[in-house]
């Protein structure tokens, strides 16, 4: 199966040019905290994510990367600090993809995608099953999916709806070989045009220049 | 269509289909009818008393019927993060949940309207009567599915909530009961000078309306922090 295409062929294919984004993109955190419950997750949090760059944000499980995404999403309150976003409100700008899909098992994966199409207000592309390598058909039930499948088809609304903000949580939870290969090939794509990821996970990303770990500096000054 | 209208059109659709294809709206009905079959049984076969007491029946068992359903109502969108996607969007977020309040009253209140008519021959109820007595229901239905709204997103978070998704919304319940059960009795005795307890029933579900969305949003909202 070649159903992993190069950046320039999904870029091309989904019409997307260099100024898809607009001008004056860049992420700016400032002296961030996060708290759940009376934890303190973390504190004192600082970092720029310009045009075209994507920041992999690592650290144990419980650190805060989840919730770190849920602020950047507008989705939690940000205890402290302040979060710039230049390029739009999150409700335009940002794309989320969190541990909870919001797949519905009683829809097909034909209807599945047309809600993402009426989500972004734009035609559903051609072939997209095609382009996520999904390996189901459009009728099938999403309920039947196996687990990989239903993670490549949470990455449709990322092809869909160009957003210049992405928010991946374990972007290579269940995928495989290829599915890894189509998620880094979308990700360069989407910098490549300009665009800015922030991405929490346990283990490496090719598309990530920066790193921060989260629950190191609490460590240090424990 | 512009962009928001379609989005609206398009949640409130997604909700009608999962209410269908999770077998809401077939057990919604047949409870009606399950309800509207046993109670003659246990009232007794007075044909009188049961015509006097149908319009309050039928209004209750309309009200349970759609209490049942409220659990499902933003349960699985929280707990599956789709309520996190619906924040996401270029809508309000209060239209959003409006749209899927809409999808619920289409998916699950029309087809129990479309029933009371058969419901009421069982209970009695002369079929030229008929006609008033659903619209007295169409003016208060809307006012139970905003109220029982309210009830399911303060409960969201609370796993198995059906319960208390119920208490919360009873007192909700108990004014349009009152009018609504008012309005049908005098729908049976001839309809004469109805129009005032039709505009409560219509005032109460405006109330709703107005109020319901933004309450229900900003439950959701905190439930998701």
């Amino acid at each position: 199966m070649s159903d992993v295409l190069s950046d320039a062929e999904i870029g091309a294919r989904h019409g997307l040019s260099a100024a898809a984004y607009g001008d004056a993109r860049e992420l700016r955190v400032e002296g961030l905290a996060c708290t759940r419950g009376a934890a303190l997750l973390f504190d004192n949090l600082s970092f720029t994510v310009k045009a075209g760059e994507a920041l992999l944000v690592g650290g144990a499980n419980g650190s805060g990367k989840s919730s770190l995404l849920r602020q950047l999403a507008g989705l939690l309150p940000v205890a402290a600090g302040r979060i710039e976003m230049a390029f739009g409100a999150p409700d335009q700008a940002v794309h989320f993809l969190g541990h909870a899909d919001g797949l519905k098992n009683a829809l097909t994966v034909g209807e599945t995608l047309a809600f993402e199409a009426a989500m972004a207000g734009c035609a559903l592309p051609a072939q997209i099953i095609a382009t996520l390598g999904l390996g189901a058909r459009d009728w099938q039930f999403v309920g039947d999916l196996s687990a990989g499948q239903r993670r490549r088809l949470t990455l449709a609304r990322l092809i869909i709806d160009p957003r210049p903000l992405w928010l991946l949580d374990e972007p290579m939870t269940a995928l495989d070989t290829q599915a890894r290969a189509l998620v880094d090939a979308l990700a360069q794509a989407h910098l490549a045009q300009g665009g800015m990821i922030v991405a929490a996970s346990h283990e490496g990303l090719a598309f990530a220049q920066s790193e921060i770990r989260l629950g190191q500096a609490m460590e240090a000054g424990a | 269509m512009s962009m928001k209208m379609s989005l609206f059109a398009a949640i409130c659709r997604q909700h009608m289909q999962l209410a269908w294809r999770g077998g809401q709206t077939v057990l919604a009905v047949s409870f009606l009818f399950i309800a509207v079959t046993l109670l003659p049984f246990g009232l007794g076969p007075e044909l009188k008393l049961l015509r006097a007491l149908a319009p309050g029946l039928l209004w209750v068992v309309l009200a349970i019927a759609l209490l049942a359903t409220l659990d499902r109502l933003f349960q699985a969108d929280f707990e599956d993060g789709a309520l996190d996607r619906l924040m996401l969007l270029p809508l309000p977020f209060e239209a959003a949940v409006l749209a899927k309040l809409l999808g619920h009253f289409l998916a699950l209140v029309v087809p129990l309207l479309v029933s009371v008519p058969l419901a009421g021959l069982l209970l009695n109820i002369e079929g030229a009567r008929v006609p008033l007595v659903l619209a007295a229901m169409a003016c208060g239905a809307p006012a139970l599915v905003l109220s029982g709204g309210i009830g399911a997103a303060l409960a969201v978070s609370v796993r198995r909530g059906g319960l208390l998704t119920v208490l919360i919304a009873m007192p909700f319940y108990v004014p349009v009961l009152i009018f609504g059960a008012a309005t049908a009795r005098v729908a049976l005795e001839g309809g004469v000078g109805i129009w005032p307890y039709l505009g409560v029933l219509a005032a109460l579900s405006g109330a709703a309306l107005l109020l319901a969305p933004w309450t229900i949003a900003a439950a959701l909202r905190s439930a998701l922090r």
